[in-house]
């Protein structure tokens, strides 16, 4: 899942200022779940900006062009009128909501992560989209993501007590959790090998994907 | 030691004659002169055959390396440790300076993360971590003993360089730090140089779990100029502390108000760890050395080092 913050309100404030009538757009997925962009959230927002609220619509998914096209349709109209909208959900959604609508978009969430859910709002980092999936050899644990320098070939020397010196030794070492986990799978010849220099142009130049 | 590479430097040449040998370490800060750099290395130059020269320490913007690297061999004649972290640079950025190295006449590179740049002095700098160290040891080896860059480029020109990288014996669990080591001996690492030690038990059990990669180990020590570093030390470097009778022992003399007696207390404080420590590596393990830390401490190296 897609993990997104609030922006802080004075932010979205600010941002908002030049655009007196707005229509608002939240999701009914990642941002539902991460509650900042779900029905309760949406109503909450424009209760909170008043009368320049001209509509507002959780579409189930933001991010994706044909979903936009269906359950928008009904609102072309306060669309057409609105000077900008405030998209209530991650960064692909207020790209994807300004490829449908020709209009200015507004971001109200900071993006943060691809995420892991443990509960209702506890989050964990856990994919970097780095094309290369190397999970297999890792124990199921990911060194690009859970490593902050994200070493392929850790750990690097500076973990204490199996903490990261990244974060005042608060978080695990992922090398020390790979560790730990391939000798729990009796694999630790996988901690061993060397795993040569990424070839980065493969992800720079992953500019779209298509299936067929 | 799974490559086998000439001896291009002095210290590697003493390491594989089998002396014990001893190097310095110099610290270029954020200032544009490198008087002091030179100063300090000609007080330690009669003790120990090379000097390594940071890079960034603690991900603190300092001067280069590499250029007070190459003036301490020219104008001190004290052979470097050219310090180089994967922080700061990309593998371009890492042939380069590894190409200008070579043309400068250093003899070793010392190949290492570096601590991240959340712990430094510009904390919103992007880490670059291209490659990690284990990689950067591997392309070392492609530069040096294939003449090749990571992408298989020829390279004009011989890069004659000894390699060295970093173990931290105080790391809590120890294996996966021995493991990591033995991934990078056989990438082409001609020594290790440990991180402060300040625990002999502990020093003696990395050197049992690393001993079967065969590459040389120089123990890292830091003698204590002083109460505020001692102090500094136990607080603020990770997974080190200063042994509590040894603090004690520094408080002390801390108390002496006379500055020249102080600095004779402190000394004296220094010379009775770490002489016995230093001894007991030399005699009881299979380490090839000692790298000491005594940055802006170079009084100490007499009294502590004569006898190596």
């Amino acid at each position: 899942m897609i993990i997104t913050k609030k922006k802080p309100m004075e932010e979205i404030d600010e941002m908002i200022k030049p655009f007196p009538k707005l229509f608002i757009v939240g999701c009914g997925t990642c941002s539902t779940s991460c509650m900042t962009g779900g029905e309760e959230q949406v109503q909450e927002m424009a209760e909170r900006l008043g009368d320049r609220v001209i509509g507002t619509k959780v579409v189930e998914d933001p991010c994706d062009i044909r979903i936009n096209k269906r359950d928008l349709r009904q609102y072309k109209k306060e669309i057409a009128e609105a000077d900008a909208i405030l998209v209530m959900s991650c960064g692909v959604g207020v790209q994807t909501i300004g490829d449908y609508a020709n209009k200015v978009v507004l971001p109200a969430s900071d993006t943060l992560f691809i995420g892991e859910t443990e509960r209702l709002g506890i989050f964990h980092d856990r994919c970097k989209a780095c094309g290369e999936c190397i999970l297999d050899e890792t124990g199921g644990i990911c060194p690009i993501t859970r490593c902050s320098k994200g070493l392929l070939n850790g750990p690097c020397g500076g973990q204490v007590n199996g903490k990261c010196e990244v974060g005042n030794y608060e978080e695990d070492c992922a090398w020390v959790q790979i560790y730990d986990r391939l000798k729990e799978q009796n694999r630790l010849d996988l901690f061993t090998i060397f795993r040569p220099p990424r070839d980065n142009s493969k992800k720079i130049l992953m500019f779209h994907h298509k299936t067929r | 030691m799974n490559i086998n590479r000439p001896a291009y430097s002095n210290l590697v040449k003493d390491i594989k004659a089998g002396k014990f040998v001893l190097t310095g370490e110099l610290e270029p800060e954020k200032v544009t002169s490198i008087d002091e750099v030179l100063e300090s290395a000609r007080a330690m130059k009669p003790y120990v055959i090379a000097a390594n020269v940071t890079d960034n320490p603690l991900a603190y913007a300092y001067m280069n390396s590499l250029i007070p690297s190459w003036k301490i061999q020219e104008e001190v004649g004290l052979e470097a440790v050219y310090q180089m972290t994967i922080r700061d640079r990309n593998r371009l950025a890492i042939v380069s300076d590894v190409l200008a190295a070579q043309y400068l006449g250093i003899k070793n590179i010392l190949a290492i993360s570096g601590d991240h740049t959340v712990l430094g002095d510009n904390k919103g700098a992007q880490s670059v971590y291209d490659i990690d160290s284990a990689q950067f040891t591997y392309l070392l080896h492609k530069m040096i003993d294939e003449g090749v860059d990571l992408a298989g480029n020829e390279i004009h020109g011989k890069v004659e360089i000894n390699v060295g990288i970093a173990g931290n014996p105080n790391a809590d669990p120890l294996m996966p730090e021995v493991l990591k080591i033995g991934r990078k001996t056989k990438l082409g690492a001609d020594f290790i140089q440990t991180q402060t030690m300040f625990d002999i038990e502990k020093t003696k059990t990395f050197l049992k779990e690393v001993e079967k990669y065969k590459c040389p180990v120089l123990i890292g020590i830091f003698p204590l100029k002083g109460y505020g570093i001692a102090d500094f030390f136990d607080k603020y470097i990770p997974g080190v502390s200063v042994p509590p009778e040894l603090m004690a022992a520094m408080k002390k003399a801390k108390d002496e108000p006379d500055k020249k007696k102080r600095h004779e207390k402190y000394d004296e404080v220094n010379i009775e760890f770490f002489g016995p420590f230093i001894d007991e590596i030399k005699k009881t393990t299979s380490a090839a050395g000692i790298h000491v830390m005594a940055v802006l401490y170079e009084r100490i190296f007499d009294p502590l080092l004569e006898h190596f």
